[in-house]
């Protein structure tokens, strides 16, 4: 090394270099949060050995010996704490499912409702916005329990809704489908209606890009999906019967029951969020320059289309990504099932399952490790969706 | 051509009067057309639902006004067939529900440090720049009296006079020093962030040294915990939130690592369950004589939550900020924190006023989930007051729910208004 080359390179302490110093800080937060955890770690194995809380995974293989009200897997009291797992997740999953599903409709007719020229219509949305979104889900939640649901009449004066439909304060009753051996064939229908539909639309896509021409597909599909099935469900003679539930002394016997738990927490879960997801649309549609109205009115197109063709389109891709933080918020929040005791993930699993086992750290390690599955799956199903929609800019 | 020359008597030589607009284009009526009948589909749902309107317009004034029991003793003139609401349940417990068990001789500390705050808050939370005469006198006067009427409220000035008086006259005095005496912004957020939680919680909780009694804080409860929480998640959540921010946004890869994991581990669970883990699993991981206190527990997990959120919030504003001022910050020669806290951070928080007050929107409703882990929050009260055997009556948990609702409205629906009112502000400089 010639002097030159030390005198171009000028001697600074490698404190100052900032390559030096992000290795330092970084090994510190390392040691830091290390240190953090390796204590919890040994603070948590000690306290859970003096206070004789399992520290495994024995748990779920004993029996639970409690009962659940509401389960959409085989349970009983004799079945194991794992299989009390299942039943609580697949009740999370139906609620948050249904709810996604119905809070989708609510509230894309909201958003519009609130963009009408109707004068009527749009305040009334302004003031279901405004004050579903400004008051907590719980309180709503426990308002549809207690205030509405638990008031109801008992089975014996029950609301009859016609139809073999009844409200009491046990919940909804419904009439029990009942199939018949044919039922299959109409299941079958329903599937191939399903999927014609779909090749229909593609066909007439591509009929319209080559010529032009516009296939009627709203009606041909309507014709496939429920045309098909109901031909062939008389054809087949009717293979369904309901069993309507019927008053047999103080409650009903036969027919489906609704748990009025569910009724008001699916209730609840899609009013509430039915509010954000109406101004997430009407964000979107809002967010596309008028412009693009005018231009398809002048078109000749009728505002139906013009809503359908143009506007949508060019909306959906500002509604999406905040969508689909609504469907993760209706699943997450769908843990507020415990306060009103549906048997969901929370109430089952880190309820009553975690007092009476007392594992604490598993099981809420566990239930947590679920919620986050949901939510990256969820998130990396919308990222690829928000990919392909996203505006391809040239 | 025979027309040439003669009079063309068939043009007019005068203006015509001139005829207001035909009713089908101007007026009520047309407004009516346009409005709610412009066609089949929209006229149908307008009428229904001027029906439904209709309807149910007599059936609330005859519930909530009318037939509702506005004074009594207890329950049982609620019970009474056919009334309504019964405001008398809430004029009873009112106090529970602002305080919970708080012991009646201590109200006036919840009431000074409610007051405090709210005071501070307001200084920080109103746009900066001159403000008119009206202005100043809604600060100085209006913010400590409309805290006043919601905590301690009427009753208590008539009950104890000197001690109530002294207390609003200490919220009018601290924000007539704060508007008079021009502190500075970074003042006051310093005493809002780092003086006033302590001297709160001393004051609040009480100490044989300073000759307050000790509360403890399995008798706090009511709006005042609802507020205390929510408060405390903002509180910590701003600084541990642009810290998270900026170590997402960090070139340190272990930094980054870091916040991305708790950011996203917390975003991704319910609220319940970090609410379970500050609870159950929080006790186990810290050595005995650090296990935390039955109300710190849910604290600790709301502000968690809350800083994974904030975070987000943070890191959207530093997004915004235009690449030339971490250039000009750094050819000055200041170093990283100088550059963050002199030139981004204010920038980029005042970017994101309207996110902050949405998320303390948020959190304030979601401080109604303590309750799992037995905290008595302001709904929590409500549920237990209609318990309460004394207080039974098929109306009675619909008149509390009614209370809490529109308090929870009152107070969201405000915020959410000023952060609106802030959004179009912030924007204005920014509109070409």
């Amino acid at each position: 090394m010639s002097d030159a080359q030390a005198h171009l390179q000028p001697r600074v302490s490698p404190l100052n270099n900032p390559a030096v110093r992000g290795y330092i800080y970084q090994g510190v937060l390392i040691l830091i949060v290390g240190f953090l955890g390796w204590e919890a770690i040994v603070n948590a194995s000690t306290n859970m050995r003096v206070r004789g809380i399992p520290t495994d995974f024995a748990f779920w293989d004993r029996v639970a010996s409690f009962d659940i009200n509401q389960s959409l897997i085989e349970y009983t009291a004799a079945s194991t704490y794992g299989r009390a797992f299942w039943v609580g997740l697949w009740n999370t999953l139906l609620v948050s499912a249904l709810g996604v599903v119905l809070t989708t409709f609510l509230g894309f007719f909201i958003g519009v409702a609130r963009l009408s020229q109707n004068f009527v219509v749009a305040k009334l949305a302004m003031i279901y916005v405004e004050v579903l979104r400004n008051t907590p889900l719980l309180l709503q939640l426990l308002f549809w329990y207690n205030a509405v649901l638990k008031p109801l009449p008992n089975p014996r004066d029950s609301i009859s809704l016609g139809a073999g439909i009844y409200l009491n304060n046990r919940g909804l009753v419904l009439p029990e489908p009942q199939f018949a051996p044919g039922a299959g064939f109409v299941l079958a229908a329903a599937v191939a209606g399903v999927l014609l539909a779909l090749g229909f639309r593609f066909f007439a896509r591509r009929r319209q890009a080559q010529t032009g021409q516009i296939l009627p597909v709203g009606w041909v599909s309507l014709g496939l999906v429920v045309g098909l099935p109901a031909l062939v469900f008389v054809l087949a003679g009717a293979p369904l019967s309901f069993n309507v539930a019927l008053l047999r002394g103080f409650n009903f016997s036969g027919g489906v029951r609704v748990l009025p738990e569910f009724v008001a927490l699916l209730l609840g879960l899609v009013l509430y969020t039915a509010a954000f997801i109406a101004e997430i649309v009407r964000a979107g549609i809002l967010s596309v320059q008028h412009g693009q109205t005018e231009a398809a009115l002048a078109l000749g197109l009728t505002r139906a289309q013009t809503l359908k063709l143009v506007t949508m389109p060019q909306a959906m891709r500002v509604i999406i990504p905040p969508l689909t933080n609504q469907y993760l918020n209706l699943t997450k929040n769908s843990s507020l099932a415990v306060f009103i005791g549906y048997p969901d993930l929370v109430q089952v699993f880190a309820g009553t399952v975690l007092n009476q086992t007392g594992a604490a750290v598993q099981v809420i390690a566990i239930t947590m490790a679920v919620y986050l599955v949901i939510s990256l799956v969820t998130a990396l199903i919308m990222n690829i969706y928000n990919r392909r929609k996203a505006l391809v800019e040239r | 051509m025979d027309g040439q020359g003669t009079d063309l008597l068939y043009l007019r030589r005068e203006e015509a009067p001139r005829l207001s607009a035909p009713i089908s284009v101007a007026g009520p009526l047309a407004w009516l057309r346009a409005h709610i009948f412009s066609g089949w589909i929209s006229g149908t749902l307008a009428l229904l639902f001027l029906a439904l309107i209709v309807w149910m317009t007599p059936e609330l004034v005859r519930f909530f006004l009318l037939d509702a029991v506005w004074s009594a003793p207890d329950g049982a003139a609620c019970r009474v067939q056919g009334t309504g609401a019964c405001w008398a349940f809430i004029e009873r417990k009112l106090d529970f529900f602002r305080y919970g068990s708080y012991p009646e001789a201590e109200h006036w500390r919840v009431d000074l440090c409610l007051l405090t705050g709210a005071v501070l808050a307001a200084r920080l939370l109103w746009p900066a720049g001159n403000k008119g005469a009206l202005g100043r006198l809604a600060f100085i006067l209006g913010v400590p009296l409309f805290m006043f009427a919601l905590t301690p409220g009427l009753g208590a000035v008539l009950r104890e006079p000197a001690r109530e008086l002294a207390v609003l006259a200490f919220g009018i005095g601290l924000a007539c020093v704060l508007e008079f005496g021009k502190a500075r912004t970074s003042l006051v957020a310093l005493g809002f962030f780092a003086v006033y939680p302590p001297l709160a919680v001393l004051l609040l909780q009480g100490s044989t040294l300073a000759g307050l009694p000790r509360v403890d804080t399995n008798l706090w409860g009511g709006i005042f915990v609802s507020l205390m929480v929510a408060t405390v998640g903002i509180v910590v959540s701003l600084p541990a939130g642009a810290l998270l921010a900026l170590g997402r946004r960090s070139r340190l890869p272990a930094v980054r690592f870091f916040s991305i994991i708790f950011i996203e581990f917390v975003r991704g669970v319910p609220f319940i369950t970090v609410l379970f883990m500050a609870n159950t699993m929080l006790p186990l991981f810290v050595p005995d004589y650090l296990t935390p206190d039955r109300l710190l527990r849910p604290i600790i997990g709301v502000a968690l939550f809350a800083s994974a959120y904030m975070a987000e919030e943070i890191r959207g504003g530093l997004q915004a900020i235009p690449k030339s001022q971490y250039e000009g910050a750094m050819a000055l020669g200041l170093s990283y924190w100088q550059m963050m806290r002199l030139i981004i951070l204010p920038q980029a928080l005042t970017l994101v006023i309207p996110n902050i007050v949405n998320i303390f929107i948020g959190l304030f409703k979601d401080t109604t989930l303590v309750a799992v882990v037995g905290v008595f929050d302001f709904l929590r009260t409500i549920d237990a007051a209609s318990a309460d055997p004394v207080w039974a009556g098929p109306n009675i948990p619909k008149t509390g729910y009614v209370f809490a609702a529109v308090f929870y409205f009152v107070f969201c629906f405000g915020m959410a208004r000023y952060s609106l009112m802030m959004e179009r502000r912030l924007s204005a400089g920014r509109r070409h």
